[in-house]
Order: structure tokens, then C-alpha cells, then sequence
């Protein structure tokens, strides 16, 4: 559960990054958030992620104030992110294999294990051949398929992704989409920063319009595109959605089903998680 | 525990892997710590050998108790058996005034000064061992017997030995200082290499910061980082004063030779050499610790 109310952010200098903001993500929901660049969505997620505290306002995540967490809380926190970076951030001196290792180092996971899930993960992002390659000598997608491996390899509860397409042709963006849609359906929340129009409307999530660091809209995909109607848009509220199929559109009757079975979702996709963890686990050996 | 215990494994390694990676710089850092420790290590070691030879070139403590001039017969018998039957005696030789003044005629150098003197200016004395060797014992037995009838004085045959220690002391004084100001230049090669490293690790510390590691996580491997190079560099010393001693033994073992004897520098022992790694890996840790204190604040996100 993410929860933001009445957040403003406003950079040394002056420049406002985002004005006002309350929102909330309720767990196991997939969210968009779209915009121009500048809009604010990047700061958004560092919000959310305490890389950056707010000028005024509360980021509460899983219950805890973010903004006001000491700094050795913090950690800790972090550790239920899976982060996916504009910039990949990835460690030019190490290898495939060890960049995604890093998240389950600092968990202190043990070697073998550590490996099964590193392979596990390079294998869904497809990078399971290039494992002892260095990132340097990879390309623009392929950097960025492993800073998703690297993001979601210690199964975090809570996805915040930065432009994860940005760098990707079409047949790629929608196979990195499934992959956010299929880590969503194991429970995780999702969060990503987007102006991929094609991939918001295949995966189908809610959809959070910024503009000048205030929410513009707040819906479905297919109706926030349209954009004709904004008195509809905040009366939908579709989480489920994706994972139902994909029907964009649902009321708030729709909402309301959904909010029972997110009560319910934390067994349900608990278990979903470790059913996928046995698939993604039994896939390391036949690789 | 187990998970504290990968960690701490997993920093070792990945320390070690850091050293070999870059042997030049690691070769130059432990060589620079190496001089800067052998230096004490050898005065160290300089100061012991001293000791050592002062030890086997001393003889047991001796008093010698001369006697007044006028002493005559019967009172040296009588002082001879009072020095006999004292506890603290363990053994005594008579040298009587007579006997004395052969000796100096005999001395060179001294058999025309004795030709000349009109009687013998010499008195009886008596040499006696003393069953402690300890400062304060000796000095008290010298006293006591001062005090007798008929003794003019008794000097303490240990003076010089005691000038040597007053020495040494002052040397072993110079080594703290000399250790002291080392151990700052030690301290702060550890503080300057890992600010180095911080400022090229940059990327790394911001990236696992960003995804969960605790400052504990990130500060350990510059920890071991500077432990390592401080236990290096504690080797190095070792290894320096060892190979010094080894040339000088060979050098000293001509030059034993035309005297007719064997003497031998010793080595750094097992037990010191053990303390110089300790206290090396200690200082680099330090080091490490300082530099890592003052300088992750400033790359590490919040």
C-alpha cells in the first residue's frame, strides 16, 4: 500500500516538481504514471522510494512514513523495492551475472541460492546466455532488461520502474509489459513512470495523468487516452483489471469487488509468489 | 548469524579480489607501509640485540668491600666471618692489600707508578657475590655493610649495567616516539587510498544504497579493505628487517670470525612479528574506518 497526501516537492532553486499530490496504489495494483517529461513522475517515484523526502506532505508506504524514516530505517525499506532506473545504473566493472547479484548480496543470501535466483531472473528477461558478458559491451535494451533483472530479483513486494521502455523497440517493450503484467499477477505492485502510449494500452493498468506536477487524471487505460471525458476518468478506479484480462473500463462497482479481493490478496498472492518462484526456479537447471 | 557470517566472507573475498586486481597500486601501497613499519620494527629489534649482548658481557654483580687502611689483622678475620655467615652472601674472595699492589705492578702501563710509591697505598679488600642479582637487594647489602667498623667503602661492580639500562631506556623512549609518528603515517596512507577508492566506487555505493544496503554493508569492504593493507604492509616490515638482519649476520659473521667468536644478530620473534601484524591490521582498519566516516556522506544518496 502506498498511500501520498497533500505531497509537494520543491527543489533547491525553486522549481516545484510536484504541487499537491494525493494518491493512493493499494497492494497488488499495477499503475501508470503518464505525462511529458518534466511532469513530475520521476520525482514521484523517488518519493516513494525516500531517495527523496518531501517539501511538505506525507509518502506512506506499507504503513511507514517514508519522508520521515531515519536514515538507518531506511535500508530496510528499500528492500521492498525492486527499482528500475531511467539511467539502469547498472556496475560497468562487473559482469551480467554479478550486477544482478548485488540485491541478494546485500541480503545476504546464500551463495548457491543466490545463484539459482540470478539465473532465474536473467532467464526471464532473456539474458540467461549473456550471463558472464559486461554490461558495457550490451546494448541500449539489453541494459535495460538487466536492470529489470536486477530489480526483480529478490521478488520485491513493490515494482517502481522509470521509463523502462525508453530504450526499446516495439516487439521489446511489449515482451518487458508482460513481464511487468506477469510479475503483477504474483501479487507484486507495480508502479511505472511512462509516455509509452502502446505499452499503457496493451497492459491495460490505472492510469495516473501528471501535468505540472499535479494529477491530471486518474483512470483506466482507454478512457484517460481518449481523454474526452475527465469527470469519468475519476470515477474509475480498475485494478484488477490487468489481472482479470485486461478490461479497461471497469465502474466503481468494479472498485468496490476489487477492494475485497485485495483484502483477500495478501494469501492469495502470496501464494501465487511461490508458485511462481518453483516455475522461475525449476526453469535455472534446464538453461 | 549465518547471514552476518556470508557477509562478512563475502567482503573478504571481494577485498582480496580488489587487491589482486590492481597489483601495481597494491604493490606500492604495502611497500610504503612496509618501510614506514620497518622502521621501528628494526629499532626494535636494534634495541633487544643491545640488551642481549649487555646481558652476555655482564658479569654477575659483584661488591667490592674496601677496607679502611689502619684495619688490622685480627678485624679483617673478623669481617671476613661476618661477611660469611650474612644471608645474602652467596660467595667472597680476599684480596689483601699485598696481593693488590702485584696486581698493579703486573698491570701495564702501572709497574712504574707502583716503584715509586713509598708503601702501598692499597687497602684489603674483599670481592663477594651476591645470592640476588636484583638492584635493590644489592643496593641494600651495599649499604648495610657500609655501616660496618673499619670498611671505607663498597662499591657496586653493576654501575655501568645500570647506565646501559638507563639507556636503553632512552632508546626504548625514542622507539615510542618514532613508533607513534609511524603509526600516524599509517594511518593516514589507509585514510587517503580508501578516499581514493570511495571517489571510484561512487557508482557502486550509490547503487547498492539505492536498492537496500545498510551503510554497515557498504562500509565493511573499505573496512577490510584497510585491515588487509595494514596487515600487508605489516608483512612487508617483517619480511624488510628480516632480510636486513639476514645480510648483516653474513657481514657480521666475517668479521666474527677474526675475533675468534660467533656472534649473531637475532631475529624479530615469532611472537612480536605477531604483534607488528596485529597492530598494522589495526592501524589500517583505522585508517579505513576515519576515511569512511568523513567521506561516504558525500557520495551516498540519502
Amino acid at each position: 500500500m502506498i498511500a501520498l497526501s497533500g505531497v509537494t516537492k520543491r527543489y533547491p532553486g525553486g522549481r516545484e516538481a510536484l504541487c499537491d499530490v494525493t494518491l493512493q496504489v493499494p497492494e497488488g495494483e499495477m499503475v501508470f504514471l503518464m505525462g511529458h517529461s518534466g511532469a513530475g513522475k520521476s520525482t514521484l517515484l523517488k518519493l516513494i522510494a525516500g531517495i527523496e523526502r518531501p517539501t511538505r506532505g506525507s509518502v506512506v508506504v506499507n504503513g511507514q512514513n517514508v519522508g520521515a524514516l531515519r536514515a538507518r530505517a531506511l535500508p530496510f525499506l528499500r528492500r521492498n523495492f525492486g527499482l528500475v532506473f531511467q539511467d539502469h545504473k547498472l556496475l560497468y566493472d562487473r559482469n551480467v551475472f554479478e550486477n544482478v547479484l548485488l540485491p541478494l548480496d546485500i541480503l545476504g543470501y546464500d551463495r548457491r541460492e543466490a545463484a539459482r535466483r540470478v539465473r532465474a531472473a536473467l532467464d526471464k528477461v532473456g539474458l540467461l546466455p549473456h550471463e558472464k558478458s559486461m554490461p558495457i559491451a550490451m546494448s541500449g535494451g539489453e541494459q535495460q532488461r538487466l536492470c529489470i533483472a536486477r530489480a526483480i530479483v529478490h521478488r520485491p513486494a513493490i515494482l517502481l520502474a522509470d521509463e523502462p521502455t525508453g530504450n526499446l523497440d516495439a516487439a521489446y517493450a511489449a515482451e518487458i509489459g508482460e513481464l511487468f503484467r506477469s510479475f503483477n499477477q504474483v501479487g507484486a505492485t507495480v508502479v511505472i513512470a511512462t509516455h509509452d502510449v502502446q505499452l499503457a494500452e496493451s497492459l491495460a493498468p490505472r492510469l495516473l495523468t501528471l501535468a505540472s506536477g499535479r494529477i491530471g487524471g486518474d483512470g483506466a487505460a482507454g478512457v484517460t487516452r481518449t481523454g474526452e471525458a475527465p469527470g469519468e476518468t475519476t470515477a474509475v478506479g480498475t485494478v484488477g483489471s490487468t489481472r482479470a484480462g485486461g478490461a479497461a473500463g471497469l465502474t466503481r462497482a468494479g472498485g468496490a469487488a476489487d477492494s475485497t479481493r485485495a483484502a483477500g490478496a495478501a494469501d492469495s498472492t502470496r501464494a501465487a509468489g511461490a508458485a511462481g518462484s518453483t516455475r522461475a526456479d525449476g526453469a535455472a537447471p534446464a538453461a | 548469524m549465518k547471514s552476518w557470517l556470508s557477509h562478512q566472507s563475502r567482503a573478504l573475498t571481494g577485498t582480496l579480489r580488489k587487491l589482486v586486481r590492481s597489483p601495481l597500486s597494491t604493490l606500492f601501497n604495502v611497500t610504503v607501509l612496509g618501510i614506514a613499519l620497518a622502521l621501528p620494527a628494526a629499532l626494535y629489534v636494534g634495541l633487544v640485540n643491545v640488551q642481549n649482548a649487555a646481558r652476555a658481557a655482564a658479569p654477575e654483580p659483584q661488591l667490592t668491600v674496601f677496607l679502611a687502611l689502619d684495619a688490622t689483622r685480627p678485624e679483617v678475620r673478623e669481617i671476613d666471618s661476618r661477611l660469611k655467615k650474612h644471608d645474602e652472601v652467596a660467595s667472597l674472595r680476599f684480596v689483601s692489600r699485598e696481593q693488590a699492589l702485584e696486581e698493579m705492578k703486573r698491570a701495564s702501563g702501572m709497574a712504574g707508578i707502583a716503584e715509586g710509591l713509598a708503601q702501598n697505598p692499597l687497602p684489603d679488600a674483599f670481592v663477594v657475590d651476591s645470592r640476588s642479582a636484583a638492584p635493590a637487594a644489592l643496593d641494600r647489602l651495599r649499604t648495610e655493610i657500609s655501616g660496618w667498623p673499619k670498611v671505607a667503602s663498597v662499591q657496586l661492580d653493576t654501575q655501568w649495567a645500570q647506565r646501559l639500562g638507563a639507556l636503553l631506556e632512552l632508546g626504548r623512549v625514542g622507539l615510542l616516539l618514532l613508533a607513534t609518528l609511524l603509526a600516524f603515517a599509517l594511518v593516514a596512507v589507509t585514510f587517503n587510498t580508501i578516499r581514493l577508492q570511495i571517489l571510484t566506487q561512487r557508482e557502486e555505493i550509490e547503487v547498492a544504497t539505492l536498492i537496500g544496503a545498510t551503510a554497515a554493508f557498504i562500509r565493511r569492504p573499505f573496512l577490510y579493505y584497510g585491515a588487509l593493507l595494514g596487515l600487508l604492509g605489516g608483512a612487508a616490515a617483517c619480511l624488510l628487517v628480516w632480510v636486513a638482519l639476514a645480510v648483516l649476520n653474513g657481514a657480521l659473521a666475517d668479521l666474527s670470525y677474526f675475533y675468534g667468536a660467533r656472534w649473531e644478530l637475532r631475529y624479530l620473534a615469532f611472537a612480536d612479528a605477531l604483534s607488528v601484524l596485529a597492530f598494522a591490521a589495526a592501524l589500517g582498519w583505522l585508517g579505513a574506518w576515519l576515511s569512511v566516516g568523513r567521506h561516504l556522506a558525500d557520495v551516498r544518496p540519502m
